[in-house]
């Protein structure tokens, strides 16, 4: 089954498109990588498909749904998370508040006046989970603007997996980092892929982590889809080479 | 328990008593039983704008318009519907909260200094209403010809309108119990969707988090809370005037929540203490009362951005 179905989506600001007829097909459990020169498109392609703004042309079917108008919260209610290339968290709460929010919300309990104990120990064991996974669990009670770069990353992609989503959306999850960092955010990605079945899209520039990743790459250009394959196919294609790969050499 | 819990269980005890005793020790540093009554009321209301403020983000200038509208609600079914003061409180607070409620839904895709803007206009709107609209509000010289009426139980009855002190106890237990209704709200899992909304509200929308149905929400509770504050304020004074309803008391209040510290919960009570005490102690001295306050207030921002109470560590809820 096709998670996400993009036909011909446009994004214009004023005279400029941002993104120009964009189509593409992303299956059930697949890892796609997004990949392209500054200013291809990437970012805004990403936030057409999460919902930030709407697009000028096109459409967006997520699970054989419809949701090119639909706004982002439904988006994410039909379980499509993301995280952002600036890191998008709550600085001033701690580790554990953050999560704590996020599963509170993927329950269902975003209204609620209050929890009953059976509730709240099951939303505990959700989050010790969670915090176990991205290895955290010393930093609980930390202020996350405190932390270190990596570890804030990390923070917004469990913030992101919390709402136990089908598809998720990564926006340059290793921007920033250095090699150690990049490092375990990558095994992090991929356990979440392989053990976790989930299908996810990410934007990505370090090569080595699109090559290690990726079951496919799409390669953006002046907001143009350029090519499309399987790593072996792009790192052989010679439109990609001359737009891209042979710059960055 | 840990320490930083003792602390804070040790704080709200020491609060709370001075609150139960206030009508004993105020008289002893000049003060009158009144006034305490007078600092609850525009607490409780710098406690309601804090609450969208401090822990929603939201920055509303004219909540005085909801406070006035409690007042104007409460003193007009105290003279032409019922001698109650109960029902004067809740029609105060409904007609305040409900108004509220229509024009915050017409706010909530406004922000940061357009929302503020637009809920100044909102305010004025009411406050020329009650200007001019002199046959049923009394325009410029108030709402008068209502008093706060006895309680009545089974087997006896409480005199408020004689008595400063069963007043004041009083309106203490309507401050205690909206307060406790205010503390839960933001301990549930709305109230932390609030944070949320005040911490990143991009983040916030990405979880899933209808943006405008919350903020919504937190508006409209605010209003009742204000309006509740002003019908309140209607019973302290017997009075209801036009400038219950003005933007400059809106202000006092923003005040209040800023110089006490926005970020927690008991600072904007303080903000009034310091406010409505300072207020009733220099305007008896000379009339240029106001000098002195801003003077205050720019100390304060100057050397406690956070407030006076946002020097104090924070307790985590862990």
């Amino acid at each position: 089954m096709r998670v996400l179905e993009i036909d011909n989506l446009t994004k214009r600001f004023g005279s400029l498109a941002a993104v120009r007829d964009i189509s593409l097909k992303v299956e059930t459990g697949e890892l796609r990588a997004v990949i392209g020169p500054n200013g291809a498109g990437k970012t805004t392609f990403f936030n057409l498909v999460s919902g930030l703004f709407a697009p000028s042309a096109g459409s967006i079917r997520f699970d054989s749904r419809d949701i090119t108008r639909m706004p982002a919260h439904q988006r994410v209610g039909l379980g499509m998370a993301r995280t952002f290339q600036i890191t998008e968290i709550f600085p001033e709460l701690t580790v554990f508040e953050n999560i704590r929010i996020v599963t509170e919300v993927a329950a269902g309990y975003r209204l609620r006046p209050w929890l009953s104990r059976t509730e709240k120990a099951d939303l505990r064991g959700r989050i010790e989970e969670l915090l176990e996974l991205a290895a955290l669990t010393d930093k609980t009670d930390r202020l996350v603007g405190e932390l270190a770069h990596g570890d804030q990353r990390a923070t917004e992609i469990i913030m992101a997996l919390a709402l136990k989503p089908h598809l998720l959306l990564l926006d340059e999850p290793t921007a920033g980092m250095g090699d150690q960092e990049t490092y375990e955010i990558t095994q992090l990605i991929r356990r979440l892929h392989k053990d976790g079945k989930l299908t996810i899209v990410l934007i990505e520039h370090d090569m080595r982590v699109v090559f290690y990743l990726a079951d496919r790459i799409t390669v953006l250009d002046q907001g143009r889809l350029l090519a499309e394959g399987t790593p072996r196919e792009i790192a052989a294609n010679e439109a990609v080479q001359n737009a891209y790969l042979g710059q960055a050499a | 328990m840990t320490a930083g819990q003792q602390r804070h269980l040790a704080v709200l005890a020491a609060v709370w008593a001075a609150l139960l005793l206030a009508p004993y020790w105020m008289p002893l540093f000049g003060g009158y039983t009144a006034l305490g009554s007078r600092v609850l009321v525009l607490g409780l209301g710098a406690m309601s704008v804090n609450f969208l403020l401090g822990f929603t983000g939201v920055l509303s200038f004219g909540h005085a318009a909801w406070f006035g509208l409690g007042a104007y609600g409460c003193g007009l079914t105290l003279k032409f519907v019922g001698a109650s003061t109960p029902l004067g409180l809740l029609a105060g607070a409904l007609v305040g909260g409900i108004a509220g409620a229509i024009l915050g839904a017409l706010l909530v895709r406004r922000r940061g200094i357009y929302f503020a803007m637009v809920t100044i206009a909102f305010g004025q709107v009411f406050y020329y209403i009650a200007f001019q609209w002199s046959s049923v509000t009394g325009g410029d010289d108030g709402l008068r010809g209502f008093a706060r009426q006895p309680l009545h139980f089974e087997l006896f009855q409480i005199d408020l309108l004689h008595n400063d002190v069963s007043f004041y106890y009083f309106v203490l237990i309507c401050f205690a119990a909206v307060l406790a209704v205010m503390a839960s709200i933001l301990r549930s899992p709305f109230g932390r969707t609030m944070t949320a909304i005040r911490e990143n509200e991009r983040r916030a929308r990405f979880l899933g988090i209808p943006i405008e149905l919350h903020i919504w929400i937190a508006f409209t509770l605010s209003c009742f809370f204000m309006a509740f504050a002003g019908a309140l304020y209607a019973l302290v004074n017997n009075f209801a005037d036009p400038r219950m309803l003005h933007y400059s008391l809106s202000g006092d209040f923003v005040i209040m929540a800023v110089m006490g510290g926005m970020r927690t919960f008991w600072g904007p009570l303080l903000g009034a203490v310091i406010f409505v005490v300072l207020q009733d102690y220099l305007s008896s001295v000379t009339v240029n009362w106001m000098s002195f306050i801003g003077v205050l207030i720019v100390l304060i921002v100057l050397f406690f951005p956070r407030g006076v109470l946002g020097l104090l560590p924070q307790r985590r809820t862990a």
